[in-house]
C-alpha cells in the first residue's frame, strides 16, 4: 500500500510538472511528425510499401523520440537535488521508478496516439478497424521502451557525456522491442489484419523481465 | 515553533570512510553528536563536510564504518533516517507551488494530515500568503524557507544542514538564525556545515573542523570555537 500510495503521489507530480512546463510532449510530437512527413514526402511510398516499411519507420521514430523524452527524466531531479529529497521521503525506492516509468509510458503512448492519424494520412493506411489492437501493441511497446529507458536514465544522469550515454545504452537493448512491435504493427496494417501472438508474447516477456530486474536492483541505481 | 513531537536523538559515526574511486572523501571519521547538541562542521572546500552530512542523512553509503543513532541516555536506537536534511540545493520542485511541494513530501512520508501540516509549516516560515506561487518565482531566501519547511515536515529529531546560509542576504541570514535558534531550543539535534563566523555559528554549542576527510579539531577536546570557525592555526 505504501508503494502504491507513494507511486501515485509521485505520478501526480510527474504529470503536473510536465503539463505545467510542457517540455517533453511538444518536442517529441514535433520530432515524430517531422520524421513521418519527411519520409513520406521524400519516398512517396506505394500502399504496399507503406504497409511493409511504414511500421518500421514509425517505431524507429518512436524509439528516437523516446530517447529524447527519457533523457531529462532523472536529470531534472538533479537540478535542485530533489532526488535526495525523494530518497529520504519514500520507504521503497521502487516507488520512484514505478511513478517515473508510468509517467514515461503514459507520455510515450499519448505521443504515439496523437501521431497515429498523421501516420495513417501520410502513408495511406487504414487504422480505424484495428485501433484497439494497435493501442494494445503501442502500450506494450511503450512499456518495453519505458522500463529500461527509465533505469538507464537514472544511470546516465550521474554519468559524464550523459546526452550520449542514454541512447548508446538504450537503443541496442531495445532491438527485441523494436522488432516485435514493428512486426505486430505491420501485421495489423495488412489487408487481412491479425494480432500476432508471438510478437505480443515477446513484448510481454520483455516487459516482465525488465520490470522484475528494476524492482530487484533499482535501489542501487539511485545511490550516489 | 510548534511543540515537538519527537524524542531527542543523537548521531554516532564510527570509523566512517568514504572513497570515490581512489579519492578519500572521509578517512576513518569517528564522531558522536549527543541528542540536543548544535554542532558546526567547519573546513575548507573539499574537506569532507558535505560527504559527512550525506552519510549521516543516509544518502551516501560509507565504504567502511557504521552509522547509528542514540537516544537521550546514549543508548543505540534502531531507526531509519530520522534526519531532516537541508542541502545547498533547495531539494524542492521549481514547477510546483510551495504548498504542492510540502503536500507531496508530506504524503510520501505518510504524515497523517498532510494539508494541515503543510499549512502550519508555511505559517512558520512566513510563506502562507505565497502558498500558491510556483517556487521558481521565489527569491533564494524564500526557496530556503520552503527547503526548511520540507525538512521539518515529519518532525525529525535531527536536522542536518549543508551550508544553509549560502545565497541568503543579511536579512535572510538573520531570519535563518532566529529559525535555527527555535529549532535548537525545542531539543532537535543540529549538525551543520558553515563557512566562517556568523549569527548562525553563534548558536552552536560545539564546533568540529575537518581537513582532508579527517577530524582535526573539536571544541569537545579543548579546541577553541573561534579558531575552528576562522581556520586560525590551520
Amino acid at each position: 500500500m505504501t508503494l502504491l500510495s507513494n507511486a501515485s503521489a509521485l505520478l501526480g507530480k510527474e504529470l503536473r510538472t510536465e503539463f505545467r512546463s510542457r517540455e517533453l510532449l511538444p518536442t517529441t510530437v514535433v520530432f515524430i511528425f517531422i520524421v513521418i512527413a519527411l519520409f513520406s514526402i521524400t519516398f512517396h511510398p506505394t500502399t504496399s510499401e507503406s504497409q511493409r516499411l511504414g511500421p518500421g519507420l514509425l517505431w524507429v521514430a518512436f524509439l528516437f523520440a523516446a530517447s529524447l523524452m527519457l533523457q531529462p527524466c532523472f536529470l531534472r531531479e538533479q537540478n535542485n537535488d530533489t532526488l535526495s529529497a525523494l530518497r529520504l521521503s519514500v520507504k521503497d525506492p521502487f516507488a520512484i521508478f514505478f511513478a517515473k516509468l508510468a509517467a514515461n509510458t503514459f507520455f510515450l503512448l499519448l505521443t504515439e496516439l496523437l501521431m497515429l492519424p498523421f501516420f495513417a494520412g501520410f502513408f495511406n493506411v487504414h487504422i480505424l478497424s484495428v485501433f484497439p489492437q494497435l493501442v494494445l501493441v503501442f502500450f506494450l511497446g511503450s512499456l518495453g521502451i519505458a522500463i529500461p529507458g527509465t533505469a538507464f536514465s537514472a544511470i546516465s544522469a550521474q554519468a559524464r557525456m550523459r546526452e550520449l550515454m542514454l541512447p548508446l545504452l538504450l537503443l541496442p537493448l531495445l532491438t527485441p522491442v523494436l522488432i516485435a512491435s514493428t512486426e505486430a504493427t505491420a501485421a495489423l496494417l495488412e489487408a487481412n489484419p491479425a494480432l500476432p501472438l508471438g510478437g505480443l508474447g515477446i513484448l510481454i516477456a520483455f516487459d516482465i523481465v525488465f520490470l522484475t530486474a528494476l524492482w530487484l536492483f533499482g535501489e542501487y541505481l539511485l545511490e550516489e | 515553533m510548534t511543540p515537538p513531537a519527537f524524542s531527542p536523538i543523537g548521531i554516532r559515526l564510527e570509523n566512517i570512510e568514504k572513497r570515490y574511486g581512489g579519492l578519500y572523501a572521509l578517512r576513518r571519521v569517528s564522531l558522536e553528536v549527543a541528542a540536543g547538541e548544535c554542532v558546526v562542521l567547519a573546513g575548507r572546500n573539499g574537506s569532507g563536510k558535505t560527504t559527512l552530512l550525506r552519510v549521516a542523512a543516509g544518502l551516501v553509503r560509507p565504504s567502511f564504518g557504521t552509522l547509528s543513532f542514540l537516544d537521550g541516555s546514549g543508548a543505540r536506537v534502531a531507526m531509519a533516517s530520522p534526519a531532516g536534511f537541508v542541502a545547498h540545493a533547495t531539494m524542492v520542485y521549481d514547477e510546483l507551488t510551495a504548498e504542492e511541494n510540502l503536500l507531496l513530501f508530506a504524503r510520501l512520508q505518510g504524515i497523517a494530515e498532510p494539508a494541515a501540516r503543510a499549512e502550519a509549516l508555511l505559517a512558520e516560515v512566513s510563506l502562507l500568503e505565497r502558498r500558491s506561487s510556483l517556487v521558481r518565482t521565489f527569491s533564494r531566501g524564500m526557496r530556503q524557507r520552503v527547503a526548511i519547511a520540507r525538512a521539518l515536515l515529519n518532525e525529525p529529531p535531527i536536522l542536518l544542514l549543508d551550508e544553509p546560509a549560502t545565497g541568503l542576504d543579511p536579512q535572510g541570514v538573520t531570519w535563518f538564525a532566529e529559525t535555527l535558534r527555535r529549532i535548537r531550543d525545542v531539543g532537535r539535534t543540529v549538525l551543520m556545515s558553515l563557512h566562517g563566523e556568523s549569527e548562525i555559528s553563534a548558536l552552536a554549542t560545539r564546533a568540529i573542523r575537518l581537513d582532508a576527510g579527517v577530524v582535526v579539531a573539536d571544541t569537545r577536546t579543548g579546541a577553541n570555537l573561534h579558531s575552528i570557525l576562522t581556520f586560525a592555526g590551520a
